[in-house]
């Protein structure tokens, strides 16, 4: 092999390696090293600690943090409700939108400003519509009687459906989005063919439109659960996780415990967490997806 | 159902979806251009003619928006045409030369994508620190790219390989270098696929709050989603100058939207639909 055939043998991978670098050591790396982290006592204010070792001490400890298994139930709960009526509501929102009507392409657009608009000003903005005093939720249910407004943000039952309905809010749009693409790809063939049979538009539903749909919802579901399973950013602007911790989330306790209070051992044991249960969900959805294929 | 009932059950609930979200906005919109005592009226005034732009004036001149707005526009931008370029370097063997594990390289990129936030940033946040990055532009550019590259390289890969093959083999053949066949041939055939990435980068990057967060934290190095998330009020909420902070953080997104739906929703579904 001559010195021409070597170069343009590693003529590829030298394209490849920046991105490659930067996905190593600002992806893999990390991970990798929140494992280390994990195993470790680290203490950011007492350095003079140094960074023991100190096995799975870490994990042992969350076993019994009540706190980190009320955010874990909070955030399986927020997990469930939310991914859930997204791609119900999704899907509803994309039956609607696959019919011929008019301006469609506009309420598309409309339809993807939620979507666009950053999480933290959809959060300030309900935070301010949700207000206990001046907000228009209060206006809208109570009207000119001050006197029964309620600070929704502050009671732990309201402000769980709160931030649940937020996101929901926010999200079901993208759904519908994903879920119109796919029933844009479905043969219109299929649905002629199934009314010459006599299929009633239920049974052309069940029977065609969801089988053929049934990638994409795998796949909008699998997107959907990994990023509710980091959600950070609303809770931090609409609750901080209360009141009394009712709306405690993973990150979010992962977040005050590594930067708040400097556990870095401890925050990092909980971001493991959450990391295994990403990687759970994702091979989960992933081998239903290729499973059938 | 017959077919009339459902296109108005149908075409009642998108009205009824429009609505539900433009009242919202339309309310926060309304607030920016409202005075502090007609905001916190109680029972709240829905509607008034005394109508101010008080708030954008204390929220550029008297509080950092400006910096915050400068902030993200330099962050975004550069982490935009950071992971665009490296995107395209990585795609290009990936769809069309021959390369030994190709499959294992897509499926790096990714897995990177599963990553959650929170399993990155404390090590992230060490390395920046070592790196004296905190509070630098590169700092946050550098995680963005990272972040990024995943949807880059996914949404190129499959511009590049709609291409077809004689294209780039007529160019080789002129005598052009592989690397030159990419610039001046491929790239701009392949400009729509770029273009695509490169607003789905770019709106990522506008909006993320939780690394910035925590690796900018000086105030004068805040972007807008941090700026907004911590506008500072002395006794009360400032929320006239949060919703004009809000207002302007927008208004680029709106636009992106309104004039590249059609290239978002492509980028969004290239993955969900054929994937």
């Amino acid at each position: 092999m001559g010195e021409g055939a070597v170069k343009r043998a590693a003529f590829p991978y030298l394209l490849l390696s920046p991105a490659f670098l930067f996905v190593v050591t600002l992806a893999f790396f990390p991970i990798a090293y929140s494992f280390w982290l994990s195993l470790h006592r680290i203490v950011f204010v007492l350095p003079h600690l140094g960074e023991s070792f100190i096995g799975l001490e870490n994990f042992a400890r969350l076993l019994q943090d009540t706190r980190a298994w009320q955010a874990l139930k909070f955030t399986l709960l927020f997990v469930g409700t939310t991914t859930l009526s997204e791609l119900f509501l999704g899907l509803l929102l994309a039956l609607a939108l696959h019919q011929p009507i008019f301006g469609r392409g506009l309420i598309r657009a409309i339809i993807l400003i939620p979507w666009a608009i950053p999480t933290v000003v959809s959060s300030q903005m309900w935070r301010f519509l949700f207000n206990d005093q001046y907000g228009f939720l209060n206006l809208l249910f109570f009207g000119n009687h001050p006197e029964l407004y309620r600070a929704f943000l502050a009671e732990p039952i309201s402000a769980m459906v709160a931030v649940m309905a937020v996101d929901i809010w926010k999200t079901t749009p993208f759904c519908a989005l994903i879920l119109l693409a796919g029933l844009q790809t479905i043969p219109q063939e299929l649905y002629e063919a199934a009314k010459v049979d006599g299929a009633g538009r239920w049974r052309q539903f069940v029977h065609i439109t969801l089988p053929m749909l049934r990638p994409t919802i795998v796949l909008a579901l699998l997107f959907r659960t990994l990023d509710a399973f980091r959600v950070f950013d609303s809770i931090y602007v609409m609750t901080q996780g209360g009141p009394a911790d009712a709306t405690l989330v993973l990150q979010f306790y992962g977040y005050k415990k590594m930067f708040a209070e400097g556990l870095l051992g401890y925050g990092a044991a909980i971001s493991v967490v959450i990391f295994l249960f990403s990687l759970v969900v994702s091979i989960f959805y992933l081998r239903l997806i290729f499973l059938k294929k | 159902m017959s077919p009339t009932k459902k296109k108005t059950f149908f075409s009642c609930l998108i009205i009824g979806v429009v609505f539900l979200y433009l009242i919202p906005y339309m309310w926060f919109g309304l607030a920016s251009f409202k005075s502090q005592r007609t905001l916190t009226a109680i029972p709240p005034v829905i509607y008034t003619h005394q109508l101010t732009l008080h708030s954008y004036h204390v929220a550029f001149q008297q509080k950092d928006l400006l910096l915050y707005l400068k902030n993200s526009a330099i962050v975004a931008i550069l982490a935009t045409l950071g992971s665009i370029a490296l995107g395209v370097l990585a795609a290009y063997p990936l769809a069309r030369l021959k390369i030994r594990g190709k499959n294992l390289f897509l499926l790096l990129f990714l897995t990177v994508s599963m990553f959650p936030q929170m399993a990155l940033v404390g090590p992230i946040w060490r390395i920046m620190r070592t790196l004296g990055w905190l509070n630098t532009y590169q700092g946050l550019i550098f995680p963005y790219i990272t972040l990024t590259l995943p949807l880059a390289v996914w949404i190129l890969v499959r511009f590049f390989e709609q291409l077809p093959q004689e294209i780039e083999e007529a160019a080789l053949v002129d005598g052009c270098t592989p690397l030159k066949a990419l610039w001046k041939v491929i790239l701009p055939l392949a400009a729509p696929g770029v273009f695509t990435a490169a607003i789905l980068i770019f709106i990522y990057a506008w909006n993320e709050f939780f690394f910035a967060l925590l690796i900018m934290t000086y105030p004068a190095r805040h972007t807008l989603p941090v700026g907004i998330a911590l506008f500072p009020g002395e006794y009360t909420m400032p929320w006239g100058e949060i919703a004009a902070a809000s207002v302007v953080a927008t208004i680029p997104l709106i636009c992106l939207v309104l004039f590249c739906e059609r290239y978002i929703i492509s980028g969004l579904t290239a993955g969900a639909v054929k994937g």
